[in-house]
């Protein structure tokens, strides 16, 4: 156990411990955590910045304005209904189309006018908010994910997940939905985690759960060696991040659309350590050579360099 | 980051407890194991007559403390009756006082109370000494005493050694010997001990030595129905000393506890007859540490600051808090450095004092029992498609519901265990059931399973040291260890290894490489 312990060590595996103790708590404003929570505000925030974000159809913020559903929705074919304040994907639900007066899910399944009140009275009821708190919903844009994602990715919309400290890219990774992870992009519930080279933007290790694997499970396709497109675009969305916020450890959720490219999905103050997992690769040599050279990385073109030069993968393993 | 300001905090705070810790320990000799027990005696006196129907007057001697034992807790079981205790004027005795204005037919009073071992010295000091006792003798008799107390006195070399010569010849007939002349114009033909007593008192008094007669009951380990025993107490050297009157040994046992002094009756009643009274004592172990408590013996600063000098209501209520410290730290460790995932950041230490109620295993039962049926209800009601507030508060009436459901059908059954669910606290049930429905829903029943799972086992884990008497005696007396458990959790705040529970997830990362 102590070996183990030691060999982790020695790695660089970051713990959630050492996350939260040296890196959460002192590069993070805890008065900032609300930006990040939200995610009205950080879209807020990320337009006035320039950041393209999927552009919000309409928010529900009392009960009374549920009654009102169907009208709202009207206009919009297709759409996503989410929490504001929601962690992990929770609460999200995907609506591509109508069929009468249901609507239809991204997993095929329909759902009535009456369920989808219900469960956006639940959303601003708070149940999916941290504590419990009253909460308001969402109706963005459904995106339309970039054709490189389709042959390994089950139902759902896969996304990017960049980690960011103090402004420098140094771990991403795609997450492809499955099956099993009932078309959800979440590594917990068993979507696919694959560790993207940041030099290149090449995926190159991929896990499910803590097992490796090379091929979607649904699709039978390689998930590893696909290069994900408008890398740099992405590096520099996450790299703007910073000022954007003025969070040190963050972590960003990236989308990428057909025709609008890259659009930021959603910040996260305590970004999960899987990552490490779908990398082959240990968080902390990365964040301390970043701290080391925090002087020198004062703008987006700077730093982005800095990760391309020393996060590739080959460096490391 | 900068831990030297942390570990010098923690190291002042832990120096402070030792520091306390010790100086109770080490100056103010606090016992240090709560295993010592001391012997702690409950007795009870319990009167009964006939009342004739008209206002009813008695009176009761109470038992003292002082030579060797303090009388607690005295409580008066007297409905009706009027009450009050008082010391009498002319002697060191106390009397209850019952009166009623009309009673009729059979009457039954109580008195209870507790006795333990003195922490005093062994008599009490009186600054002047006591009057001497009036001398009743007839003229023959005063000549008879006179020619004993000669005889004794050319005998005897001291006070004790008179005292012991004394009794010796009042007690002559019991040992075989001819009974002097003038022992018989003193004593009477068939004296009884009382009247042996008196007569001692007053010889006594003729060679200028205060003396008393003492009434009390031996401490017995159980007695239904004790005696009322009577010995001989002498004044000299500025203290009362005991003697055995039959034995005429210049000492009495410890466990003797003495009620009342002189010839007085123990119990005197008007409006009333056919009396009688019966004592009986049953003997209860106690730990030394609530003997320090109630005793309140040292006067220093430290006790007089402390817990010990709170009323018991509230001192009952801190044994109970007291140990949650360190089942919070104990979650602390769980969380941070296992790893084990719960319900809630304090939920496993509620559902542990919720456990205290009913007992572990019980409580176990009673959690998983009610966790399962709220949740079957809580998926029903889903369907139902209720308002938030609205369902949590369904969920609340169905746990309270299903509470009473089990109290009902375990009493019915005869287990009297169920009983004692009326204090599970709801609250904790029905938060714990809506948020395993989230968690369910959203992250399969598989994590909900987990988490439900860590809860319990946490608050299992945490159960003995909420329920340990050991505990609660220990950080009652030494409160300031609780300043080490702080000390402990802040450096926990800062433990930044892996959690156990992480070796497994990232077991793949190391062998991947190797």
């Amino acid at each position: 156990m102590f070996a183990l312990a030691k060999q982790l060590s020695h790695l660089g595996v970051l713990g959630i411990n050492r996350r939260n103790a040296d890196f959460v708590l002192p590069y993070n404003d805890r008065r900032l955590y609300l930006l990040a929570d939200d995610k009205l505000q950080s879209k807020q925030l990320a337009l006035r910045a320039g950041i393209a974000v999927p552009a919000l159809y309409a928010t529900i913020e009392i009960q009374r304005q549920i009654r009102d559903l169907s009208t709202i929705l009207a206009p919009f074919p297709e759409f996503v209904v989410k929490p504001a304040q929601g962690s992990g994907g929770d609460g999200i639900i995907v609506v591509t189309g109508r069929k009468k007066a249901h609507y239809r899910k991204a997993n095929g399944e329909l759902m009535t006018e009456h369920e989808m009140q219900h469960h956006i009275s639940n959303i601003l009821g708070g149940i999916y908010s941290l504590g419990g708190k009253p909460d308001k919903a969402l109706i963005e844009y459904l995106v339309k994910f970039d054709p490189v994602f389709k042959d390994i990715a089950y139902q759902g919309v896969p996304d990017i997940r960049v980690i960011i400290f103090l402004g420098v890219p140094v771990m991403a990774m795609v997450r492809l939905p499955t099956r099993q992870s009932d078309g959800k992009a979440n590594l917990h519930q068993g979507a696919i985690g694959a560790g993207i080279d940041i030099a290149t933007g090449l995926t190159n290790f991929a896990v499910q759960g803590n097992k490796n694997v090379s091929e979607h499970p649904d699709t039978e396709n390689t998930v590893i060696g696909i290069q994900v497109p408008y890398w740099d675009e992405i590096l520099n969305i996450a790299s703007n991040c910073y000022e954007l916020t003025g969070m040190g450890y963050q972590g960003m959720d990236i989308i990428l659309d057909q025709e609008k490219g890259p659009l930021m999905l959603e910040l996260n103050v305590r970004p999960g350590l899987n990552i490490q997992i779908a990398n082959r690769a240990g968080l902390l040599p990365r964040l301390n050579l970043v701290k080391e050279n925090r002087d020198a990385l004062n703008s987006t073109e700077s730093r982005v360099s800095f990760a391309k030069m020393h996060f590739c993968s080959k460096s490391f393993l | 980051m900068d831990n030297k300001k942390l570990y010098a905090l923690a190291a002042v705070l832990i120096l402070t407890a030792l520091a306390v810790f010790s100086y109770k320990i080490l100056v103010l000799k606090y016992p240090l194991q709560p295993q010592a027990q001391t012997d702690v005696w409950s007795i009870e006196a319990r009167l009964r007559f006939d009342a004739k129907g008209k206002s009813v007057k008695l009176n009761m001697m109470l038992p003292q403390s002082g030579r060797a034992h303090t009388v607690v807790d005295e409580q008066f079981v007297s409905s009706g009756y009027g009450m009050n205790t008082r010391k009498a004027k002319d002697s060191d005795n106390r009397k209850v006082f019952w009166s009623v204005r009309r009673a009729k037919g059979e009457q039954v009073l109580y008195y209870q109370a507790r006795v333990r071992p003195a922490a005093l010295s062994k008599g009490a000091q009186t600054s002047e000494p006591p009057p001497l006792t009036e001398n009743t003798f007839t003229e023959a008799q005063n000549v008879a005493a006179q020619t004993l107390l000669s005889e004794i006195r050319s005998r005897s070399a001291d006070s004790e050694t008179f005292t012991v010569e004394l009794l010796k010849r009042l007690n002559e007939h019991y040992t075989g010997v001819e009974s002097s002349e003038d022992a018989v114009v003193l004593l009477g033909k068939r004296p009884d001990l009382s009247r042996k007593l008196d007569v001692a008192v007053q010889m006594l008094a003729l060679a200028k030595l205060p003396a008393r007669i003492a009434n009390g009951i031996r401490l017995q380990q159980l007695a239904r129905s004790v005696n009322i025993r009577q010995w001989l107490e002498v004044y000299y050297l500025d203290q009362w000393h005991a003697y055995d009157p039959v034995t005429a040994v210049p000492k009495i046992p410890e466990d003797y506890l003495t009620w009342w002094w002189g010839n007085d009756a123990f119990v005197k009643l008007r409006g009333g007859e056919n009396i009688s009274s019966r004592i009986s004592v049953k003997l209860n172990k106690e730990t030394a540490f609530s003997g320090i408590v109630e005793r309140g013996a040292d006067r220093s600063i430290v006790t007089k600051f402390s817990l010990m000098a709170l009323p018991v209501e509230t001192q009952v209520i801190y044994h109970v808090m007291l140990p949650i410290p360190i089942a919070v730290l104990l979650l602390v460790v769980l969380r941070n450095v296992v790893g084990i995932k719960t319900f809630g950041t304090f939920m496993p230490v509620l559902i542990a004092l919720a456990f205290r109620e009913t007992q572990l295993l019980w409580g176990v039962f009673m959690f998983c029992f009610i966790v399962a049926m709220g949740l079957i209800s809580r998926f029903y009601l889903d369907r139902l498609k209720l308002l938030l507030v609205a369902r949590l508060a369904a969920i609340f009436i169905i746990v309270v519901l299903l509470m009473a459901v089990i109290s009902i059908l375990s009493h019915k059954l005869g287990l009297h265990r169920g009983l004692s669910i009326a204090l599970f606290p709801m609250v904790i049930l029905t938060m714990t059931i809506e948020h395993m429905t989230i968690v369910w829903e959203e992250r399969g029943a598989g994590q909900a399973l987990q988490q439900a799972a860590g809860s319990l086992l946490v608050a299992v884990l945490a159960y003995p040291l909420l329920s340990l008497e050991f505990f609660q005696n220990f950080l009652f007396i030494y409160t300031e260890l609780l300043l080490v458990v702080l000390a402990i959790t802040l450096l926990l705040g800062r433990y930044t290894g892996y959690r156990l529970t992480e070796l497994w997830r990232f077991k793949v990362l190391a062998r991947g490489v190797n």
